[in-house]
């Protein structure tokens, strides 16, 4: 919108309007042909799904195509919405990232701040390198490790019985679902989300710390009064978008670890969408799911950034 | 072990600055610990004898080293076959990839481009708003994509996300060149083929390690998009050995090979031939990334 004023000479006052429309085009015909490809890519895959959204609102029949099937309104939404489960289905959705962001969340930062007051350079690169390292891990072989460790005869169930304990059937439990959910996310990502931290830490002007110093503040002083200050922004930022991604979990990672006796806490959104939607062929359900997950995760993202403006200065636009 | 780096790390200062620093060590070193040791641990299994294994021996090094399990994976067909798969899915993928991306970031990164503004927004927008699972499964099926490769390669053919990185970088070459080109008589296809690619080598190399280890890594595509065992990649029989525990050749191990090789040596050994590609070209990897994530939360 910004450049509406320089779109004013369209006005008909200028005759020559569509013969510079032309020479524009000719001039530019090359990158637009350069264009072509990933145009189409982007209205194949990411374009026909969005406008495939509309047999949410219909009866589709792969027959009868998505203009043949019969309109159905809101049907499934109400369908979907009067069923008790799928309070179930939102609860855990919202509690498993609810507990990533509450328990996983400071960890990179701290992680970050303890990196910045290592003063031996090679032994800061180690832990890095180290620690990025299971980010590039498939999530099939973390979700293996996870089902391996945890079986009756795996490592955890081997150290407990080592130190008098009892063997325990720890992927079978729903209570424990969510905190093996989030501990192996630590796991897997807390290294490489403190890449940004480190980034926003290196840009504090080093002057600020002299400063400090000269006035006789101690580390810990230095830490709450410049350090954390100065990431408070790239901090309010990434808790933001975390917010506004409350409504998609890790759901490869759970389609991987659930299992029915776990569904009670494991079972989210996505996975019950690929369930009914995929093996059960339920597509025009299976997409008002997804339509009303994608709506309340909009307001989500929307109101974490209102919330912030109000309280901070800092926001997404 | 004090070097004299160390202490003039530890110098002027106080104790109790000293003893921060000591136990931040000891934190640091204890994250080095439980990142590695569950790694490591998968190792030290798939080397070691099924019967060490089996009495909970195995703990900080191997032990009985035996390669067995690894013969017996590697002479799989099934481990064979998804091996080749993820080879050929990752190659073609990437390889298109780098195609589109670079089709896609180079007229975006023209300011002089008519469209840009237009066509920076279409693609943007992918970025926020998606139509979903289901109504992306029935556009492969109504192309007649299903079950066949071209699924895996074509669906995730742009991240718009690494395009915007590439597309900062081109944004960050000198014009002198292009617009010597230009006043030559070059057009826009002759300057990206020519000047333009060839001088945004480091991105390229980036673009191509950060693509290729999400296609070798990815397994959701094939779930969704693929019937034929044929075809699977070796993530989907990762998933089915590792999280599933059924391995074609299982049933007559126990017996015939004398707790030499285990169910659990063999599990291991699948997750280090899929995991070993990403521990070669991590070096590589981590060279690039830093840079890259910082480009992309920067600029991005």
């Amino acid at each position: 919108m910004a450049d509406l004023p320089a779109a004013k000479p369209l006005s008909p006052a200028r005759p020559g309007t569509l013969q510079r429309a032309g020479r524009v085009l000719r001039k530019d015909r090359y990158l637009y042909l350069i264009f072509l490809l990933p145009f189409l890519y982007f209205l194949v895959f990411h374009y026909l799904p969005i406008y495939g959204v509309i047999i949410a609102f219909k009866n589709y029949k792969v027959a009868f195509g998505i203009w043949g099937s019969k309109w159905v309104g809101l049907q499934y939404f109400i369908e979907f919405l009067t069923d008790p489960y799928a309070w179930k289905l939102i609860r855990n959705t919202m509690l498993l990232s609810f507990y990533s962001i509450v328990f996983g969340f400071p960890i990179p930062i701290i992680l970050a701040l303890l990196l910045n007051e290592l003063q031996i350079s090679w032994f800061k690169r180690v832990v890095q390198t180290v620690s990025y390292l299971p980010h590039f891990i498939s999530v099939v072989v973390v979700a293996g490790m996870v089902v391996n460790f945890l079986s009756s005869d795996g490592l955890v169930n081997r150290i407990i019985v080592a130190l008098g304990g009892e063997s325990f059937p720890w992927l079978m439990q729903p209570r424990w679902f969510p905190g093996i959910y989030v501990i192996s996310g630590i796991w897997q990502h807390a290294g490489w989300s403190s890449i940004i931290y480190l980034a926003a830490l290196s840009a504090i002007d080093p002057e600020l710390y002299e400063a400090a110093t000269i006035d006789g503040a101690g580390r810990f002083q230095k830490m709450r009064h410049i350090t954390l200050p100065g990431i408070a922004p790239t901090i309010t930022i990434l808790l933001i978008l975390d917010l506004g991604r409350i409504m998609s979990v890790g759901w490869e990672k759970i389609l991987l670890l659930y299992t029915g006796a776990t569904y009670e806490t494991a079972d989210v959104l996505q996975t019950y969408i690929y369930r009914r939607g995929l093996e059960g062929a339920d597509f025009s359900y299976a997409t008002a799911v997804g339509v009303f997950q994608g709506l309340v995760g909009l307001a989500f993202v929307i109101g974490a950034n209102y919330l912030s403006r109000r309280l901070s200065d800092t926001s997404l636009w | 072990m004090v070097t004299p780096r160390l202490r003039t790390a530890f110098s002027d200062r106080s104790l109790g600055s000293y003893s921060f620093d000591l136990i931040n060590m000891a934190l640091l070193l204890a994250v080095i610990f439980i990142t590695l040791y569950p790694m490591y641990y998968i190792a030290i299994v798939s080397f070691s004898d099924g019967k060490e294994v089996l009495l909970g021996r195995v703990r900080f090094w191997p032990r009985g080293i035996n390669l067995q399990s690894y013969q017996m994976v590697l002479r799989d067909d099934t481990v064979i076959r998804s091996l080749f798969n993820s080879i050929l899915y990752t190659s073609v993928g990437t390889a298109i990839n780098l195609v589109l991306s670079t089709l896609c970031a180079y007229p975006l990164s023209r300011r002089d481009f008519s469209g840009r503004k237009w066509l920076t927004l279409y693609v943007a927008i992918t970025m926020f708003f998606q139509g979903g699972l289901i109504p992306l499964y029935l556009v492969v099926l109504q192309l007649g994509l299903l079950d066949t490769m071209w699924a895996i390669v074509l669906v995730p053919g742009i991240n718009a996300f690494y395009m915007f990185i590439m597309r900062t970088y081109f944004q960050g070459q000198p014009t002198a060149l292009h617009e010597a080109a230009i006043i030559d008589g070059a057009n826009d296809i002759q300057i990206l083929a020519r000047i333009v690619v060839p001088l945004a080598k480091p991105i390229m190399a980036t673009m191509l390690l950060f693509y290729a280890v999400q296609h070798w890594n990815s397994f959701f595509h094939a779930l969704i998009f693929l019937t034929e065992k044929a075809r699977y990649p070796l993530q989907l029989i990762l998933r089915s050995v590792v999280v599933e525990s059924t391995f074609e050749q299982m049933n007559d191990i126990g017996a015939a090979t004398d707790f030499m090789v285990l169910e659990k040596t063999i599990r291991f050994s699948v997750i280090m031939v899929s995991t070993l590609p990403i521990l070669l070209v991590y070096p590589f990897l981590q060279k690039y990334f830093v840079k890259g994530v910082m480009i992309g939360a920067l600029k991005g």
